[in-house]
């Protein structure tokens, strides 16, 4: 048996059907992770995500650590109380360790990094704070759900404290904020507008009932990743690993090379990469007819004897077909062939974007 | 648990076979199977006229998850197929044995069922699986 959030029992009585993601007894669906993601999309949908890793850090050096620690700079979020960036955190040779969210919340920072990679990034934060005057706090005591869809925003208005409330209501796009023992964060993993909001084990399930009772619908690993994909948003393991440089993963814009004299880990090497020009490049795919793209089907490329891979594919539910994220050679056109069941089949290639705020984007 | 019916047959691979009163033999997934793949999005058959074999892919169903091969439990002539998974591939988990079956064959031999397993032969395989 693996881990178990403070959801585990209420998921199953609502009828989940619970799989093993990294370590973690998680629900996959309740029933249709179409329907899901179709509540998420067009009403509200709401996401166990308490197997995610919140780290605290904290000491004189908080700022410092993190600046050398992350691809991006988290001086970008000075004087922005409760601001969020998304970055990288890359090793040595330039390769991803994790992609994370991390807050600005004055002297201190919180950090979410994934479940699956759990050990080596606690390790890896560890191992660079030797050399920093800070301390690396994990909070394993804290649930976390997301809400989110169109409706997320008003339902959780009417469901929590006026303390709660006001913070909701104050809270610009990507801005996370304590309140009391709860973080709200703006933020989310499906396109939607929503919130993340961890809180104490032992008061997820109330919180989760209570939103189940105002019409937000459970939803699954399944919807939460077809959700995301149509977003066009990473997936760890899938479109970044640490053998894949930001630079092919579409995290170009979460590297902050200026000022040119913060020193972060990874940077020698990809400025080398930028230099010379990356040969890959992550780009989403389209395929209107019959049948589903898969990760690690083949792409191959007019003029270019180099391959590329399908990273994440998947039935788009809003649209209607499948489309997929694929890292490809640079040179690629319009069109690719993709490898399918033995078929080479004719794909269109969009920007790795398919669905925002419940409408297509391609 | 799930649904397997007493009067069918069916393959490791978790298909069924219902023979109909007029001798053809009908084709779908297990209730074990549409549970296992999730929700299905393309259901593609074997065209009417053409020939299915046993252990020969006689068709394909993809879920959000994944692609799976479908098989037929018998040899012979397709006489039929359900158009309407096409506009409605989700009916094969909403009834997996009814309203979802895949298509229908006019068998060379319907003696090939004998080969296939049992309600309580599948029902053994399921439980050992777990």
């Amino acid at each position: 048996m693996g881990n178990k959030t403070a959801l585990y029992t209420t998921h199953q009585t609502m009828g989940g059907k619970l799989v093993d993601f990294g370590g973690w007894d998680m629900p996959l669906h309740y029933g249709s992770q179409i329907e899901e993601h179709h509540k998420v999309r067009q009403f509200a949908g709401m996401f166990d995500v308490s197997h995610m890793t919140v780290v605290d850090v904290t000491g004189a050096d908080a700022k410092a650590y993190l600046q050398y620690l992350l691809a991006n700079d988290v001086a970008r979020l000075d004087s922005l109380y409760g601001k969020a960036l998304y970055s990288g955190m890359l090793n040595h040779e330039g390769g991803v360790i994790d992609d994370l969210i991390v807050y600005n919340l004055g002297d201190w920072y919180r950090v979410v990094v994934n479940c699956s990679t759990r050990e080596k990034d606690l390790a890896w934060m560890n191992q660079v704070a030797a050399t920093f005057s800070v301390s690396i706090t994990e909070r394993p005591e804290l649930a976390m759900i997301a809400v989110q869809g169109p409706e997320a925003i008003r339902i959780a208005l009417s469901l929590v404290s006026a303390d709660q409330a006001a913070v909701i209501a104050s809270l610009k796009i990507f801005q996370g904020l304590p309140v009391g023992d709860w973080f709200i964060g703006r933020t989310g993993y499906t396109g939607e507008d929503g919130l993340e909001i961890m809180l104490p084990n032992e008061a997820a399930v109330n919180l989760w009932q209570s939103l189940a009772d105002a019409g937000v619908a459970p939803c699954g690993l399944g919807a939460r990743d077809t959700l995301r994909l149509e977003a066009g948003m990473n997936l760890y393991g899938h479109e970044m690993d640490e053998g894949i440089s930001p630079l092919a993963a579409n995290m170009g814009w979460t590297i902050a090379w200026q000022p040119a004299e913060r020193e972060f880990i990874g940077r020698p090497v990809l400025e080398a990469q930028k230099a010379a020009g990356s040969s890959q490049k992550l780009v989403g795919l389209v395929l209107r007819e019959r049948g589903v793209l898969r990760a690690g089907q083949i792409v191959s490329v007019e003029d270019s004897t180099e391959n590329g891979v399908i990273t994440s594919g998947t039935f788009s539910p809003s649209l209607g077909y499948s489309i997929a994220l694929a890292r490809v050679p640079h040179s690629i056109g319009s069109h690719c062939q993709v490898e399918m069941r033995g078929k080479q089949i004719t794909v269109e290639v969009v920007a790795p974007n398919f669905v925002r705020n419940g409408k297509a984007v391609i | 648990m799930s649904d397997i019916r007493k009067e069918l047959k069916y393959l490791s691979s978790h298909e069924w076979a219902r023979v109909e009163e007029d001798g053809t033999v009908t084709i779908g997934i297990t209730d074990h199977a549409q549970d296992a793949l999730g929700d299905v999005v393309y259901v593609e058959t074997p065209e009417v006229g053409t020939r299915v074999a046993i252990g020969e892919e006689a068709g394909v169903v993809e879920s959000v998850k994944a692609a799976s091969d479908i098989y037929s439990l018998v040899s012979g002539e397709v006489v039929a197929v359900n158009e309407a998974l096409q506009d409605a591939p989700e009916t094969v988990n909403g009834s997996p044995y009814d309203d979802g079956w895949f298509f229908r064959v006019k068998p060379d031999d319907l003696a090939e069922l004998d080969e296939a397993l049992d309600a309580a032969e599948y029902r053994e395989l399921l439980e050992s699986d777990e």
